[in-house]
C-alpha cells in the first residue's frame, strides 16, 4: 500500500475546510487521475499526500509510514522517496535550468557534493537525458527566467524524473502546454511510471487526458470524493454532476521576481 | 488654526537658530573682519601651489590604494557578517534569535565608522587593518539590515519545494532562495562600497591609515603643499568612484 | 547531427572571474593588513578591560554637566552650520539653476550658449565644496581658526552648501516652468518672478530636503569632533584617550538618543511643513 487516507480532513488558516472525511487508497504502481472543478481541493489533496502540510483530521500514510509521526529527520527521509510536480514550477528566474533539474536529487545527495554542484553541474548528461524526453534538451544552460511557462512545467517534470521518486504527485502538470504537448508529456510520465513501477497520482483539468492515460479516475468536487471508479466506468452523467455549475476562475501563477532595490541615503 | 501652528513652528526654528549661535558665541563680525581673512586667506594660498614631486606622488600612490583596499575588504567581510547575521534577523530561527540578531545589527549601523575607527586604533593599533575592521563591523550593520529585509521579500516557494523533495535547510537556502537573492545582495554590496571608499580616505583621521592618515600627517607637520596634493588625489578618486558608479548604473541596473 | 559538448559552457567564464577576484583579493588584504585575530585576543589584553569599563555608564554629576554641555554644542554646531550653509546655498542655487534664465523665458527654454556658460563656474564651485567631505573641511578650519565649535560650523557650512546649492538648483528646474517664464515675459525682474512663479511650487519640497540634511548635519557634528570641532565627538576622542570606558558608553548613548529624537523631530517636520 502506497498511500491511504482515512477520514482525512484539511482546514485553511481561515478556518474554511479544503478537505473533509476523505478516505482513499492508493497501491504500489497504481496511475491515478483526480478531475473536479477549480476548487474542488485537487491541490490541498496532493498537498497532504506530499507531506506538504500535516492533515487537520484523519490519519494519512505515505510509502507505508505516517510522516507526522517521525522525527524531522526522518520525515525528510522519505520526502526524497517522493516527487511533487508543481503547475506552476517555483524555479528561481535565473538559475540555470541544468541546475535546476539536477536539484531533483538534492534531498540523496551528501551537502559536500550539493554544493559543488552549485559551481559545476556534476551530472550533465543525466540532466540532458531527462530535458531530452521531453524535447528540452536544447534548453539545458538557458535561465529559468527565459523559458515560456509550458517549458518551466516541463522543467519542473524534468527534476522531478531526475529525482526518481517512489511516489509521483503532479499538479496540473500539463496546464500551459497545447494540447498535442500535453499529450505527449503525460504519455512520458506514465511511460516512466509503468518502467519503474512507480506510483503516480495526477490532477488535471482536461477530463479527456485524465481518461486517455490513466486506468483510474478520482471526481473531487468540495473537499470530498464524489466517485472513485476505473476510466472505463466514468460516463457523461458522472462528469455533469462533478462540473456542475463550475464558475471558471484560473488560478493566478504565482511571482517570483527579484523586488526593485532602494537604497537609502545619508 | 493650521497656519498659525505653522507660523509658530517656524517662529521657533528662527529661535533655535537665535539660540545656536548665541550658544556658541560665534561672532560672526570679527570672523569675516579683515585681519582674520587675511589670516584665513594666507593659509588658504599655501594650499594653491600643491607638491606633485615623484616621490610624493608614488606615497600617494600606494595611501589611494591602501584607501581602496580597506574599503574592498571591509565591504566583502561585511556582505558575508551581514549576510550571516541577516539569517537570523529575518525571522529564519523565530523571534527568540530574530530580535538579539537585530539589536546587534541596529548597535552596528548606530555608531558611525569614525568612532568604531577611533575604538580599532586603540584595539589593534595604528594602520590600516583599524580602518577596514572599522568599515567592516559598520557596514555590517547596515548591510545586515537590507539584506535582513530582502530575505523577508523573498518567496519561499523555490526553497519550500527543495524541502519537500527531502533537501536539507542549508541546501533549500542555497538552491531556492539565494539564485532569487543574489542580484539584489550584490547591488547593496556594490552601492555600500562605493560609500566606503569615500569614508576610508577620511577614517586615517583618527589613524586608520589611506589617505586621510597622510593628510592629518603632513598637516600637523604644517606641510600645506604636501596636505593640498592628498587632498587633490581625495577628490580625484571620489569623481572616479562617482563617474564609475554612474556609469555600470546606467549600463546594467537600467537595462 | 552534431553531438552537444557536454560540459558547461559557464565553466571557463566562472573559472576567470573566480580567478581575477582571488588575484585582486590577495594584494588587497595584504594591503589592509587585515588581522581579524584582534577580536579573539582582545579578551585578556588592556582592551578587555576597558571594554569591561564600559558598563555602568559614567553618570556622576560632573560629567553628566559636560555630556549636556557637549549635546547642545552639537545641536548648535548643526543649526547654526545649517543656517549658515542655507545663506550661502540660495543665491548659489539661484544662479547656478536654469530657471531663472531671460533669456531661455523668451527662447522656449532653451538658454543661451554663453548664458549656460556663466552658470558653470558657480556649479563647478558647488561641485567643489560638496565633493571635500566635510570632516576634511573640519581639519583645515580647526587649522585656520583654531580647536573647538567654529571649525565644525563652518565646515557644515562650506559642505551642504554645496549639497543644498545643487539639490535647490534641480528643484527649481524640475518645477512647471510656466508661471516664472510668463512673469518674465511680462517684464517683472528675476527675484520676482522666482518669489512668485517658482517658490510657491518648490518650497515644500526645499523645507523637506533642508531638515533632512539638518538630521545628517547632527551626525556629521559628532563625528568632526574627533578633529576637534567641538561636540560629543571631541569628548568621545578626550575619553577615549583617556582610557575611560565607562564615560564612551555615556556618550555613545546620548549620540543614540540624539540621532533617534532627531530623527523623529526630521520626520515630523517633514510631515507638517512637506
Amino acid at each position: 500500500m502506497t498511500l491511504r487516507l482515512t477520514q482525512a480532513g484539511l482546514q485553511h488558516r481561515d478556518g474554511s475546510h479544503a478537505l473533509r472525511g476523505v478516505d482513499l487508497s492508493i497501491e504500489a504502481g497504481e496511475r491515478v487521475a483526480i478531475i473536479g472543478p477549480s476548487g474542488a481541493g485537487k491541490s490541498s489533496l496532493l498537498n497532504l499526500l506530499g507531506t506538504a502540510r500535516p492533515p487537520s483530521s484523519g490519519r494519512l500514510e505515505v510509502l507505508g509510514r505516517q510522516p507526522w509521526q517521525l522525527s524531522g529527520r526522518q520525515r525528510q527521509k522519505l520526502r526524497t522517496h517522493i516527487g511533487l510536480i508543481h503547475q506552476a514550477p517555483p524555479l528561481p528566474p535565473r538559475q540555470r535550468v541544468v541546475t535546476a533539474v539536477l536539484a531533483g536529487k538534492l534531498g540523496q545527495w551528501g551537502l559536500a557534493k550539493s554544493l559543488l554542484n552549485l559551481l559545476y553541474p556534476l551530472d550533465i548528461p543525466g540532466a540532458r537525458g531527462q530535458l531530452a524526453k521531453l524535447d528540452l534538451a536544447d534548453k539545458l544552460f538557458a535561465q529559468c527566467q527565459q523559458l515560456s511557462g509550458g517549458q518551466l512545467q516541463r522543467v519542473g517534470i524534468a527534476r522531478v524524473l531526475y529525482q526518481a521518486p517512489e511516489l509521483l504527485l503532479a499538479d496540473e502538470p500539463v496546464s500551459a502546454m497545447d494540447p498535442v504537448l500535453a499529450d505527449h508529456t503525460l504519455s512520458v510520465l506514465c511511460r516512466h511510471a509503468g518502467e519503474h513501477g512507480v506510483t503516480l497520482v495526477a490532477s488535471l483539468h482536461t477530463v479527456e487526458l485524465a481518461l486517455a492515460h490513466f486506468p483510474r479516475v478520482i471526481g473531487l468536487r468540495e473537499g470530498r470524493i464524489v466517485f472513485d471508479r476505473p476510466a472505463a466506468e466514468v460516463d457523461r452523467g458522472l462528469l455533469d454532476a462533478l462540473y456542475a455549475n463550475e464558475q471558471l476562475l484560473p488560478p493566478a501563477p504565482p511571482h517570483i521576481g527579484a523586488t526593485a532595490v532602494q537604497i537609502p541615503r545619508c | 488654526m493650521k497656519r498659525l501652528l505653522d507660523a509658530g513652528l517656524l517662529l521657533a526654528l528662527l529661535a533655535a537658530v537665535i539660540a545656536a549661535f548665541a550658544y556658541l558665541r560665534i561672532d560672526l563680525g570679527a570672523l569675516t573682519g579683515s585681519e582674520n581673512l587675511g589670516h584665513m586667506g594666507d593659509y588658504a594660498r599655501r594650499f594653491l601651489s600643491p607638491d606633485l614631486s615623484a616621490g610624493h606622488l608614488g606615497a600617494i600612490g600606494k595611501g589611494a590604494l591602501e584607501t581602496l583596499a580597506m574599503s574592498a575588504v571591509g565591504t566583502l567581510l561585511s556582505a558575508v557578517f551581514g549576510l550571516l547575521l541577516a539569517l537570523p534577523a529575518s525571522g529564519r530561527f523565530g523571534w527568540a534569535a530574530a530580535n538579539p540578531a537585530r539589536l546587534l545589527l541596529n548597535a552596528l549601523r548606530a555608531i558611525p565608522e569614525l568612532v568604531w575607527a577611533a575604538l580599532m586604533v586603540f584595539a589593534a593599533g595604528l594602520g590600516p587593518n583599524a580602518g577596514t575592521l572599522a568599515l567592516a563591523l559598520h557596514t555590517t550593520g547596515v548591510l545586515g539590515r537590507l539584506f535582513a529585509e530582502a530575505l523577508e521579500n523573498t518567496p519561499q516557494a523555490p526553497a519550500q519545494a527543495i524541502r519537500l523533495q527531502g533537501g536539507g535547510a542549508v541546501l533549500a537556502f542555497v538552491y531556492g532562495t539565494l539564485p532569487i537573492l543574489w542580484p539584489q545582495l550584490l547591488a547593496y554590496s556594490l552601492y555600500r562600497w562605493e560609500n566606503n571608499i569615500r569614508m576610508a580616505s577620511v577614517l586615517g583621521f583618527v589613524g586608520a591609515g589611506g589617505l586621510g592618515q597622510m593628510l592629518y600627517v603632513h598637516l600637523s607637520l604644517f606641510q600645506e603643499a604636501q596636505a593640498s596634493s592628498v587632498i587633490i588625489a581625495m577628490l580625484a578618486l571620489v569623481f572616479a568612484v562617482d563617474a564609475l558608479s554612474g556609469w555600470s548604473r546606467q549600463r546594467w541596473v537600467k537595462a | 547531427m552534431l553531438k552537444t559538448a557536454e560540459r558547461d559552457p559557464a565553466a571557463l567564464p566562472r573559472l576567470l572571474i573566480a580567478l581575477l577576484a582571488i588575484v585582486l583579493l590577495w594584494p588587497g588584504v595584504r594591503l589592509s593588513e587585515l588581522d581579524l585575530g584582534v577580536f579573539l585576543q582582545s579578551g585578556s589584553s588592556e582592551v578587555g578591560r576597558f571594554l569591561a569599563g564600559f558598563w555602568p555608564p559614567a553618570r556622576d554629576a560632573e560629567f553628566l554637566q559636560i555630556l549636556l554641555d557637549a549635546t547642545l554644542q552639537t545641536l548648535a554646531i548643526a543649526t547654526a552650520g545649517m543656517t549658515l550653509a542655507l545663506l550661502i546655498a540660495l543665491p548659489a542655487s539661484l544662479i547656478a539653476s536654469r530657471a531663472l534664465s531671460l533669456s531661455a523665458a523668451v527662447r522656449g527654454g532653451q538658454p543661451l550658449w554663453w548664458a549656460q556658460l556663466l552658470r558653470w563656474p558657480v556649479r563647478g564651485l558647488l561641485i567643489f565644496l560638496r565633493s571635500v567631505p566635510e570632516i576634511v573641511w573640519a581639519l583645515l578650519f580647526v587649522r585656520a581658526v583654531g580647536l573647538g565649535p567654529t571649525a565644525g560650523v563652518l565646515a557644515i557650512a562650506i559642505t551642504y552648501s554645496g549639497m543644498l546649492g545643487k539639490v535647490y538648483a534641480e528643484i527649481f528646474e524640475s518645477v512647471d516652468q510656466r508661471p516664472a517664464h510668463a512673469l518674465m515675459q511680462a517684464g517683472s525682474g528675476r527675484l520676482a518672478a522666482f518669489l512668485y512663479g517658482v517658490l510657491p511650487n518648490a518650497a515644500a519640497e526645499m523645507l523637506s530636503y533642508s531638515v533632512y540634511r539638518w538630521e545628517c548635519a547632527i551626525r556629521a557634528s559628532v563625528v568632526m569632533g574627533f578633529v576637534g570641532a567641538g561636540g560629543l565627538g571631541q569628548q568621545i576622542d578626550l575619553s577615549l584617550r583617556m582610557f575611560a570606558g565607562s564615560e564612551v558608553a555615556s556618550i555613545l548613548l546620548t549620540f543614540f538618543v540624539l540621532v533617534l529624537l532627531a530623527d523623529l523631530l526630521s520626520r515630523l517636520l517633514r510631515g507638517r511643513l512637506g
